[in-house]
């Protein structure tokens, strides 16, 4: 670039030009985009009064941190429940989901892919089935079926581990990874436990890193199953109780607002740190499923 | 190896969707001392043809219609234009790409709370005193939630706001692998932009198009936690100009222990995620092919 700036400026002039209305677009948008987040940002700092008050909002002079310790101070009974403890459920319940469901997943994904047994033809076309199957289609009878299970930590875990699309994923990127790799290290007499610990499943980071995302995504968002079956405070997970906070009367929205930033900001770090993984595994998950 | 995950499928997919068309045949109570009676075909010939049920019903399945409807072109389009402005390598792109995807690490239960306050009644809400600023007051104050007339389209705008990214990153994948060759011959031919546009840019995505434009069709479906939250916590939402298919399967589940006809909406929910599914297929396997 800097080459063809020098040897050849007056294009580069024309480039230039063409690229400020090209630039102009990207930031109106950028604008409208990041507005909701700048104003629940702003709201989370700002007096509760000023919430529902216009502009007003976004005068940093009235900004300060009495939102964040509101909230910690509103959250901390056993009736409201603690505001501690609604990150502690939903980081076990994500952490559990991410982690039990890339092992239990992607060795399923290797049994399908690589090995012979019977009913494997059988399994995988009922992985097929199984994938066009909605959560939101299995949520009313699970609700029913599993009732006794209501306001627990395990009901919030266990339905999520077992995942088609996780399974499909990984079974399409070990397909990808050729044979010989797997005979090479047969005839060297290592069995298919071996072969996929130690050989298979470190080949295929790119795979694990986008089911991981994409799980952390969907699990640490969830709504509809806590909705049904929990009612308990101390066992609820970030967005229910944010709707719950919302709900509450009189409401108070600026702590409202810094409940939301404290939600999604682990969501960021982990996107900003992993963006370039988000994006593919974001990506890859649509493409192919 | 594959045991663990495909028990876990079976006992959190396949058991409860069969359990649901089972329930769906009965009179099926959380909590009912009385064995469930056998209905037939009740419950279905209820929620499409009996006046007290069927209105609700149909007119959820009529939202989620218009959801898809407007949803799907617009978003897509969107989604295209976004893709298209960030897909140049220039400087400072990576952060306009980060930005418009950002909403789709919120969220929906979050996303729907932010909403409700930037589109506030009255002239205390974002939106309503922005309108009033840039129209110099002559652009009244809007019930956006409450108001029939616009109480869907509100839960659209948000909606397309944070699914926009998602959809804006496959089709920038799609962007970057049409062949920069078929530009430059375009370009030989004196094809000015748009002409590039029409007969470049869209043959090269169209397959990844249709798929994204499907994709969305059943993410429109399957809308649930934003029409919850912001119609169960004081979101002040038209319940009757916004509910949905899953709204419904919820309220009569969970409001009105109905799990029997809960079921039944369960079932033809998804009845028609899989004809929307297998047509997906057929596309996606087009593509392959």
């Amino acid at each position: 670039m800097a080459q063809m700036t020098a040897s050849n400026p007056k294009i580069s002039r024309r480039e230039l030009k063409s690229r400020i209305p090209h630039y102009a677009v990207l930031l109106v948008t950028g604008v409208l985009f990041l507005a909701p987040v700048a104003y629940m940002v702003a709201a989370s700092l700002a007096p509760a009064s000023d919430t529902l008050a216009g502009f007003t909002v976004f005068d940093v002079t009235q900004w300060g941190l009495h939102n964040y310790s509101g909230v910690a101070s509103s959250l901390s009974s056993d009736s409201t429940g603690h505001l501690w403890r609604f990150f502690a459920v939903s980081f076990t319940v994500t952490v559990a989901v991410v982690g039990l469901g890339l092992i239990v997943n992607s060795m399923a994904a290797y049994a399908l892919a690589r090995l012979s047994w019977r009913g494997r033809a059988v399994a995988l076309l009922a992985i097929l089935l199984i994938l066009i199957v909605p959560f939101e289609a299995v949520a009313v009878p699970m609700f029913y079926l599993y009732n006794d299970a209501r306001n627990t930590l395990w009901i919030q875990i266990l339905p999520f581990i077992g995942n088609a699309l996780s399974i499909f994923l990984f079974y399409s990127f070990f397909t990808g990874i050729p044979r010989s790799i797997d005979e090479a290290a047969r005839v060297d007499g290592a069995g298919p436990w071996r072969i996929f610990w130690q050989i298979i499943a470190p080949m295929s980071k790119p795979a694990y890193a986008s089911v991981a995302i994409l799980t952390f995504l969907t699990q640490w968002g969830s709504f509809l199953w806590p909705v049904l079956m929990i009612s308990d405070p101390n066992l609820r997970p970030l967005p229910l109780q944010i709707s719950v906070f919302a709900g509450q009367l009189p409401p108070a929205w600026g702590q409202v607002m810094a409940f939301g930033v404290l939600l999604v900001l682990p969501v960021i770090v982990v996107f900003l740190v992993f963006q370039r993984w988000f994006i593919e595994g974001v990506a890859s998950s649509a493409v192919k499923g | 190896m594959a045991a663990p995950a495909i028990s876990l499928l079976l006992l959190f997919v396949a058991v409860p969707f069969l359990a649901s068309i089972g329930f769906s045949l009965y009179n099926v109570r959380l909590g009912d001392p009385r064995d469930p009676s056998f209905m037939g075909l009740t419950q279905y010939v209820r929620i499409l043809t009996d006046p007290d049920v069927s209105g609700q019903f149909l007119d959820a399945l009529l939202h989620n219609l218009i959801f898809a409807a407007v949803v799907v072109p617009v978003q897509t389009a969107l989604a295209l234009a976004l893709a298209l402005l960030v897909k140049k390598n220039l400087p400072g792109m990576g952060v306009f790409r980060s930005l418009y995807f950002l909403p789709v690490v919120f969220p929906i239960a979050l996303v729907a709370i932010i909403w409700r306050l930037i589109l506030a009644r009255g002239d205390q809400g974002l939106l309503n005193s922005a309108l009033a600023f840039f129209s110099g007051g002559a652009f009244g104050s809007q019930d956006w939630l409450g108001s029939e007339l616009t109480a869907l389209a509100s839960v659209i705008v948000l909606s397309i706001w944070q699914g926009c990214g998602f959809q804006m990153v496959i089709l920038l994948a799609a962007l970057q692998q049409v062949p920069p060759e078929l530009y430059e011959a375009a370009e030989l031919d004196r094809a000015n932009g748009w002409q590039r546009f029409v007969h470049v840019t869209l043959p090269g995505v169209r397959t990844t198009l249709v798929f994204v434009a499907l994709y969305t069709t059943i993410l429109s479906l399957r809308v649930f936690d934003q029409i919850y939250v912001l119609a169960k916590s004081g979101g002040g939402l038209n319940e009757d100009a916004t509910r949905t298919v899953m709204y419904e399967a919820v309220t009569a589940a969970f409001d009105e222990n109905n799990i029997g006809r809960a079921s039944a909406i369960s079932v033809v929910f998804f009845l028609i995620v899989v004809v929307l599914s297998l047509i997906q297929r057929r596309v996606t396997t087009e593509k392959e092919g």
